[in-house]
């Protein structure tokens, strides 16, 4: 293994230290607390708590400022954070509307969260939550635990951020990410795998023939491992498996993000993207707008994912509103 | 019957099995999981290690709180709420209790997995702790029943710990993240289950070391 680190046990920390001194004027850290929230605390309106394990950034604490975030909680990395973690954040963060928290649906994440809302309202803090499972890689049946929760996260964090600043009710954001939710859904593919820290080697084998499809952001498996193949191959396939889940038809709109796993330049992300853009041409599909670059990654894990959320005229208004953090910006 | 000693020694050498069986555990997560359960459940324990020392003047159910409170903050993951959730649950059961008699050791073990099916919301033959918990449990409860020793009920348990650990192979995962894997999880024991064996072994550890 081979790492910019200097103890397995400090990185979630150093790195959130390095974070803070990167961007004082985005967030603030709880001292004593893995927790970013806003440089300066919004009141007046719902506040949105998201996070997870760490690994994944910018995910979630790039997402905290305005319009998207209030407070992001993270975890040691690929476990989700502890539920006092957490219960700081809402503490922190609410501003008397009530607290959103956004969560990805794993196992983990969702017995942490719960455990915090359960302490947070025995403190009479109102919360809500909603789940994020956009990964059509996974069957959501009986006998998963449903759809896991990648990149399609962020549109969560974007919209319902939108429209909490807009001062709507706890319900009326639960609702837009809820809106969100059910219209967003992505697929990924690994090419290398990712080395946590403190496992000190590769979560998964994948020789240099090889491809993951459907992998997670945790390396977890996804539907086939493949021989390698064209960049436009794997897009077409990512997409098939997309658009037979969304059924966009001719004329509808749609958010795109080409999200990186880490490990993957730029470059190979535009080479997706345009493919991704021809599909959704020759469906007649209108592109509205697109994101490229590295929003919700897996360490150093070399791969991609592909979003895309059907749009209605609310979620385009809110998709473009003000955003100003330390990875989005619109 | 056991103590308040009794109870600190079986914190104390479950916080041993734990790092002695770390890679062991990040090993078998590897496999089906994510990679991680003996790295957080060696945290958390860890954790708990440091606390031992001022557990000396508190009661069992202190102890059993401040262990499970302890993992909640610590070992994060799913592991953190479920094992975190069982030692509040089995502290709450010895509320008022000097010491444990068979029967509230019984208790606290049942409230403990009461715990864990709340939180984690599973049952039998999901491939989970519930595994090898649930069938130790009623091993311990026939040996208890049938009259036998604190320690022989602890070996009967252990022992159908490991058979339910063993069980786990065969079957496929519907809880965690283990099903994602669907069929191709077949195989694997699962990590949870053979986390919860190993405390099965510390209990019984400590009431060979006890005389019980």
């Amino acid at each position: 293994m081979k790492k910019f680190i200097n103890d397995v046990e400090n990185v979630e920390n150093e790195m959130l230290e390095g974070i803070v001194l990167a961007h004082p004027e985005y967030v603030n850290r709880i001292p004593g607390f893995d927790v970013l929230v806003r440089a300066e605390k919004k009141v007046g309106k719902v506040a949105l708590v998201s996070g997870g394990g760490s690994g994944h950034e910018p995910a979630h604490g790039g997402f905290v400022g305005k319009g998207m975030l209030d407070g992001a909680v993270a975890g040691a990395i690929f476990t989700s954070p502890t539920p006092d973690q957490v219960f700081e954040a809402i503490k922190a963060v609410d501003a008397g509307k009530g607290v959103l928290l956004v969560v990805k649906n794993y196992t983990g994440d969702i017995m942490n969260f719960e455990m915090a809302a359960e302490l947070a309202e025995a403190e009479g803090i109102k919360v809500a939550n909603v789940v994020t499972n956009d990964d059509v890689a996974v069957e959501d049946s009986l006998y998963t635990t449903g759809r896991r929760g990648v990149a399609g996260t962020i549109f969560v964090h974007k919209i319902a951020g939108a429209k909490a600043e807009t001062g709507a009710s706890l319900e009326e954001v639960q609702a837009i990410a809820e809106k969100v939710i059910a219209n967003v859904r992505t697929m990924g593919v690994a090419l290398k795998p990712c080395t946590v820290p403190a496992a000190g080697k590769p979560g998964f084998e994948l020789s240099d023939e090889e491809m993951e499809l459907g992998i997670g952001i945790h390396g977890e498996p996804g539907i086939e491992r493949k021989p390698m193949q064209k960049a436009d191959e794997i897009v077409d396939y990512l997409m098939a498996r997309i658009l037979k889940d969304m059924n966009p038809q001719s004329g509808d709109e749609v958010a795109v993000m080409v999200n990186g796993a880490g490990a993957t330049p730029p470059m190979e992300l535009y080479i997706l993207n345009r493919r991704v853009s021809q599909i959704l041409a020759e469906k007649g599909v209108k592109v509205f707008k697109t994101f490229v670059g590295d929003f919700m990654t897996s360490i150093d894990m070399a791969g991609a994912s592909i979003t895309l959320l059907k749009l209605d005229n609310e979620l385009k208004t809110l998709l473009l509103a003000e955003a100003d953090t330390i990875a989005l910006k619109m | 019957m056991a103590t308040k000693a009794e109870v600190l020694n079986f914190v104390r050498i479950y916080v041993d099995k734990m790092a002695e069986h770390r890679q062991e555990l990040t090993d078998l997560d590897q496999a089906i999981g994510d990679g991680d359960h003996g790295i957080n459940m060696n945290r958390g324990f860890k954790a708990v290690d440091e606390k031992l020392l001022t557990f000396a003047d508190k009661t069992i159910e202190e102890i059993l709180n401040a262990v499970g409170m302890t993992l909640v903050s610590t070992v994060g993951g799913a592991s953190g709420p479920l094992y975190g959730t069982a030692f509040l649950r089995a502290g709450a059961s010895a509320k008022g209790k000097e010491a444990l008699s068979d029967q509230d050791v019984i208790l606290a073990f049942d409230e403990g997995v009461g715990g864990i099916q709340y939180r984690g919301k599973a049952v039998k033959g999901e491939k989970t702790i519930l595994d090898s918990m649930l069938p130790a449990i009623d091993a311990m409860k026939k040996s208890i029943g049938e009259g036998k020793s604190m320690t022989v009920a602890l070996e009967e348990a252990e022992k159908a710990a490991w058979a339910g650990v063993e069980y786990t192979k065969t079957i496929i995962a519907t809880k965690g993240r283990a099903s994602y894997l669907g069929e191709r999880s077949i195989g694997h024991q699962d990590p949870g289950a053979t986390s919860m064996a190993y405390l099965f072994q510390a209990a019984k550890e400590a009431a060979q070391k006890a005389g019980k």
